[in-house]
Order: structure tokens, then sequence, then C-alpha cells
């Protein structure tokens, strides 16, 4: 029997001494208003309000969100769903709220505040719960963004696996980047190590038995890409995080979209050996898998190695490299030269080789 | 970055291009390998970007699960239909038969499920009181474990569906088709590390052509295609092997006894060939209690191996390439495949269809 704690002078209910999400949780009532009590607004405490706006803590039917004159507002969504929800070097929470922050930075925008939405299983250990929710929260203090308004629904047991998490997120920026303005010329460079967060978690699953050290990369790309941002935001032309598709996806939809021919060095990627080992092992390319802490910047040329040498001098951007550049070859399409010496091109991957990663 | 273990130094990769130009013979040679793995490595790394004009390498029968005949296919379906557990390698799922696939016998609520080992079927046998099928697949790199796990006292209820073939009759068959134009073989490393170099001598003893065993890095590969060439040019053939930090030219004894003990050589059908003598491994007298052949009798009215259009029969027999065919990347992809080459993620048309190794850039 659990031990029982008294809430605010009440008797425990049923559903509090088994430590689990029940289906009242998510109905509305006294349950919901205690959930919301004791884990979501102490959580969100420091960054539940934008500048003098309407915030979370207001419990209101909305939030308001001030942007200053000039700017431009950018929204996104995005919704998440993996498995296992605790992988090596994260969690579905911090994926949520990295994941939804770097679709903002992509678009040269300063994340201001996100919406969390999470529908969660019945029977959803609640202690899991307050995991997800801490690590989502410590995303957020580092990007100093606010969680605006949120909403919870629980399903029954066997019509979720688990929870899924869905996040809107809002910035703002005067200078958006986009991902279809490639030029001839240009270099494309991206920020580190590509394939550990697909490769972590397709690692971490039982049915292979493989014991590695590789985390996933999950990490919010701001305050890293700000003042690259600003510095260079007219000599950016193209911006993209290689999430689901990996890097072949990202490539092939910058080229495709500015009608250009990006053409890669395949042996100056930059690849961690567990990466590479696990990839032969597995026959799944790394360049197809998702990363949820890299970015792809299609710069000026004549720009290209200060931006390295920007990036590099922060902890995230250590193997930040050149990869290739931009040319008129195959418009559309994307070339590899391996590292033989051969070329071949990198395709759309046909669909995500490693299911519910991101 | 440095790849670890990755045999695809440049400076090495322009020597061996330099030796391949040197040894560029004046008229057309046409190289066949038998194998997914070496169309992978070809593709993936742009190697034919270092061929002379006048040379091309096809790949013929390399594919397992696409020289599976539709009756086997087939046949499997219809032990399943009949309450048998259907175990099989997870390339062998989506292959068409005559009419379904094994995937699609599935959704019809066959019990037909994936290993990636014939030992992973004996744990599924050991679980249940059905009867437990191992659809048996694969060349002679796979034949040794289904052959261990024959020898390890299996659970009464596990049977094998034998449809192991092996490479060198095919090669030989490959050689009696008409109009065939194979110059040189280059040989299956992984095959290779277990029977050696003897089973190649032998099944091309009459007709010798010139025959490298190659590994899967893109330098073993350069390097066997500079040998043929040089074999070539010198007019000399003969079984050369370009692998030897994994394969003993006598192969591996152990695994070749246990083959020769479980198996006994019998007529096989292949897809898009036909029967070719004594390539195919049945099992033998001592293990008829675990014979799926001899426990579930079936018998089939007229499967059909080909589609009408497709071509996988002259891409197994290298007699053509994936985009030779008219259906190659229109009617037929990998998420729906008309015929097995497409299926398969050895078969030349899928690999092609990811690498697209038609192209040389």
């Amino acid at each position: 029997m659990p031990h029982l704690v008294s809430i605010r002078g009440r008797a425990p209910t049923v559903n509090e001494m088994d430590h689990r999400i029940s289906m009242l949780h998510g109905a509305g009532g006294e349950l919901m208003g205690d959930l919301l009590d004791r884990l979501i607004l102490p959580r969100f405490s420091a960054v539940t309000t934008t500048r003098g706006g309407v915030g979370l803590s207001a419990l209101d039917d909305g939030a308001t969100v001030d942007v200053p004159a000039g700017e431009r507002v950018v929204v996104t969504t995005d919704s998440h769903v993996v498995k296992p929800i605790f992988f090596p070097g994260g969690d579905i929470g911090r994926l949520a709220a990295a994941g939804t922050i770097n679709d903002l930075v992509m678009m040269g925008a300063r994340p201001i505040g996100l919406t969390l939405a999470a529908i969660i299983e019945e029977g959803f250990p609640i202690a899991h719960l307050e995991r997800i929710l801490d690590s989502f929260a410590r995303v957020l203090e580092t990007v100093g963004a606010a969680v605006v308004c949120g909403d919870t629904k629980v399903m029954p047991a066997g019509d979720l696996d688990g929870i899924a998490l869905n996040t809107t997120g809002v910035g703002a920026t005067s200078h958006v980047i986009g991902d279809a303005g490639l030029h001839i010329g240009d270099a494309v460079i991206v920020t580190g190590t590509i394939g550990d967060h697909g490769m972590a978690l397709l690692a971490a699953r039982e049915e292979f038995h493989l014991a590695t050290p590789l985390q996933s990369d999950v990490a919010p790309l701001w305050p890293f890409l700000a003042p690259v941002i600003e510095r260079y935001a007219t000599q950016i032309h193209g911006m993209k995080d290689p999430t689901r598709g990996g890097l072949a996806a990202a490539l092939n939809e910058m080229a495709r979209k500015s009608a250009t021919c990006i053409v890669v060095d395949d042996a100056a990627i930059p690849m961690r050996s567990e990466v590479v080992a696990l990839s032969d092992v597995l026959g799944i390319s790394p360049l197809t898998v998702a990363n949820e802490g890299k970015a792809i910047l299609v710069v000026a040329g004549e720009v290209a190695e200060d931006v390295v040498r920007m990036l590099t001098s922060h902890k995230l951007g250590t193997d930040a490299r050149r990869i290739g550049r931009v040319t008129e070859e195959y418009p559309g399409r994307v070339l590899l030269e391996t590292e033989v010496g051969g070329r071949r091109f990198l395709d759309m991957p046909l669909g995500d080789p490693v299911p519910r990663i991101c | 970055m440095s790849r670890a273990f990755h045999f695809a130094d440049p400076k090495r990769g322009r020597d061996l291009a330099d030796a391949i130009m040197l040894l560029a013979p004046t008229t057309p040679l046409k190289i066949v390998h038998v194998c997914g793995t070496h169309e992978m490595a070809i593709t993936q790394n742009g190697l034919r970007r270092f061929l002379p004009d006048t040379v091309t390498v096809l790949e013929g029968p390399g594919c397992p699960v696409c020289v599976t005949p539709a009756a086997d296919i087939d046949t499997a379906i219809e032990i399943a239909c009949r309450g048998a557990v259907v175990c099989t390698f997870g390339d062998m799922l989506r292959v068409p038969g005559s009419h379904l696939s094994l995937d699609a016998a599935r959704g019809q609520g066959a019990d037909i499920r994936t290993v990636l080992s014939a030992a992973d079927a004996v744990d599924v046998a050991r679980r249940t009181n059905r009867p437990v099928v191992f659809f048996a697949v694969g060349f002679e790199t796979t034949a040794p474990m289904t052959a261990a796990v024959l020898l390890e006292h299996p659970p009464e209820n596990l049977f094998v569906f034998a449809s192991h073939k092996t490479i060198p009759s095919a090669m030989s068959a490959l050689l009696d088709l008409p109009e065939n134009r194979i110059s040189a073989f280059l040989a299956p490393g992984h095959v290779s590390t277990i029977i050696g170099l003897p089973p190649y001598e032998e099944a091309l003893a009459d007709r010798p052509i010139p025959t490298v065993v190659a590994g899967f890095e893109p330098l073993d590969i350069l390097y066997a295609v500079a040998l043929i060439l040089r074999q070539h040019r010198d007019g000399h053939a003969k079984v050369e092997n370009a692998y030897p930090r994994a394969v003993d030219p006598e192969g591996n004894s152990v695994a070749q006894a246990m083959i020769r003990e479980v198996f006994e050589p019998t007529d096989a059908s292949w897809r898009g060939i036909g029967v070719i003598p004594r390539s195919g491994l049945g099992l033998r007298e001592a293990f008829r209690r675990h014979d799926a052949r001899l426990e579930f009798p079936v018998q089939l009215d007229n499967p059909i191996d080909t589609i009408p259009g497709c071509r996988c029969p002259e891409v197994l027999t290298a007699q053509a390439v994936p985009s030779d065919c008219p259906l190659f990347a229109t009617r037929c992809t990998p998420l729906s495949p008309v015929g097995p080459c497409m299926v398969g993620s050895e078969g030349a048309c899928h690999i092609w269809f990811r690498y697209e190794g038609e192209r040389p850039l």
C-alpha cells in the first residue's frame, strides 16, 4: 500500500494513492485542477508570462503575446510521439520544447512563448509526467521563453501509447530566414555531428541488444545561434534543422525549393564513430536519421569561414563544419561526393527508417 | 573526417582507378557479380564512375529473396493457412508470390513472423505447441545457421522449409544462357568465407572466365576489378582471392561439414532463371522428421513467377539493368513493387531506386 499523503486537508483519492493518471485528470473537474496546481503551474512559474500580457498563471481562455514594433510574428507547431519516452540524452519533454524552439530559430526568430498540450494514457505514472514537465521547463529556462497556455486530455488505457505532446511556438524577428533562397556559390555548413539522435534511439530499442554510450543530441539552438543570426541575417540564405528524414531530407528540400544543386563532401560530414559503427551494423544511413540539436546553414561563400569560426566557439558547435557548396549542376538535386572519390545522388529518403523517434 | 575501418582512402582509390584505366580493355567487357551487398557498395560509393567506358558491372542473381520462386512463397502461405506459425527473414515478407505476399497473407490472418535467425524460430517453437515452420532462404551464408539448429536437437514442433541455394551452380547456369556475354565474375565475399575457392573452380572448370572474390568496401571492389582486368589482359582466367583478410582459400571447413551433414544437393527452381540442376539444398533423410515439405505436402496449381511487363528475369540473369525496364521507378517502386527485385533490399532494382546506380555522375 503506498504511503498516504493528505493534500490540502482532503483525504487522498484512489488515484493519488496510485500515483497514476486517471480519466478524471482530463475531465475538467477538481482532479484536473489539482493536477494543474500541483504539477504544472509551479514548474512554469519562472516562465509563465510573456512581458505584461495574459500568461499561463491567469488560467484564462487564451494568452497574449507582445511583439516589438517592426518585427514579424513567427508561428510553428509540432506533435511529438517518441518511443522510448525516456531515451539516452533526453525525453519527450525536452524533445518537444527543443523541437518547437528550433523550428522558430530556423526561421530566424527569437522564441517568445510556447503552448503545451499533453494527451496522456490513463494509468501513466505521475512521476514520469513530472520528469517530462521538468525537462520541458528546463529547456524554456535556458532559452528565456514562456509557456503561455496549455491543455491536458486523458485517453483510456490502450488507446494511446503513454503520452503525446503538442507544442505551438511563437517567436518574432525583424528578418525572416527561409529555406528556399540558396544562391550558386553558397557554402553549406552543419553545426555538429550528424545522426546522433536517430542512432541513439535505435540503439536504445530492446530488440537490438546493443550497448553504446551514444546519446541523443536533443538541445535548443537558441541562444547558440542567436549571435550568428544577428550578425549574418542577410548572408544566411537558408537554414533548416535536419530532423525527420535527416540531413538527406533537409538538403533535398532546400535544393528542390531553390532549384539549385547542393554538392556534399561525404568525408567532411562530422560523425561520431559510434554512429558510423551502428549504421554499418544496422544498415541504416546516418544521413537519413533525425537530429534534434543540429542546424544546416547555407551562407554566402565569403562569410562561410567566419560563420564556422563563430559556431565552433560555442560548446554546441565544436564540430561545426563546412560540408558542401551550392552549384548549378543538377538543379533541385543533392550530389554526394563519396570518400573514395565516387559521386552519386543523395536522394530524399523514402520514409523514416526508424519509426516514432521525434 | 576519417571513418574507422573504412577501406575508402581517396589516395588509394585514385591509384586503383589509375590501374583500372591502364588495364582498360578495348572491347566491351561485362563483369557480373552475384551479391546484393556488392551492388549496394558499388552504387552507394558511386564506383561506376571509376570504370572505363568498355567495362560494365551488373548484378546477377545475387538477392536471395528475389530468386526464391513464387511456388515456395505460395507453399509457405498455404502452410500458414493450415495453422502453422511460419517464421522467416523480414526481407522475404513483401516478395510477391503468385497472388499474395507473406505480408499480405499475414494481413488476412495467417500467423507469419519475422525472425533474425533460424535460432529465433527455435525460440518461437519452444513457446508454443503449434507447429512452427522456418522458411529457410539464402545462400551458403545462411545455410550453416539452419544446419546448426537442426543439429542441436530442435523441438519436435520445429520444421524447416528449405529453400537454400548455392551460388557457384547459378554462376555456371548464367554461362549456359544464350547470348549471356558474361566476361568475368566478381565472386561474393560472404559466401566465399564459407565455401572457399574450390567450388567456383569446379563449377567453371569447363569454361573458365576471370573470377575474383571481392570484399565489400570501396577499395576491395576496385582492387578486385583491377585483378579481373589484369587476368583479361593476360588471357589467363582463374579464380583469384582479392579478399584474403576474410576469405580462407579453403573456406570454413566446420560450416561446410555442417551443410554436408544436414543437406544434400537438389534441383532447385530460381525465379527468373528456371530450374538449375543440383543448385538447391534439400534436407537429408536423417532430418525428415523436421522437413516441412514432408509434414505439409502442398499441391500448387500454376505458380506465377513473373508479372507481365516486369523485366526481373533479365535483371536477375544480368541481361538487363533496372533502368532498362519500363516499369522501373514508374509503376514499380519500393513502396509499391511489381517484381521481386524491387522488394528485397539486396535486389538490383531496389538498390538502383535508392541510389540511382545507372548514372555515372
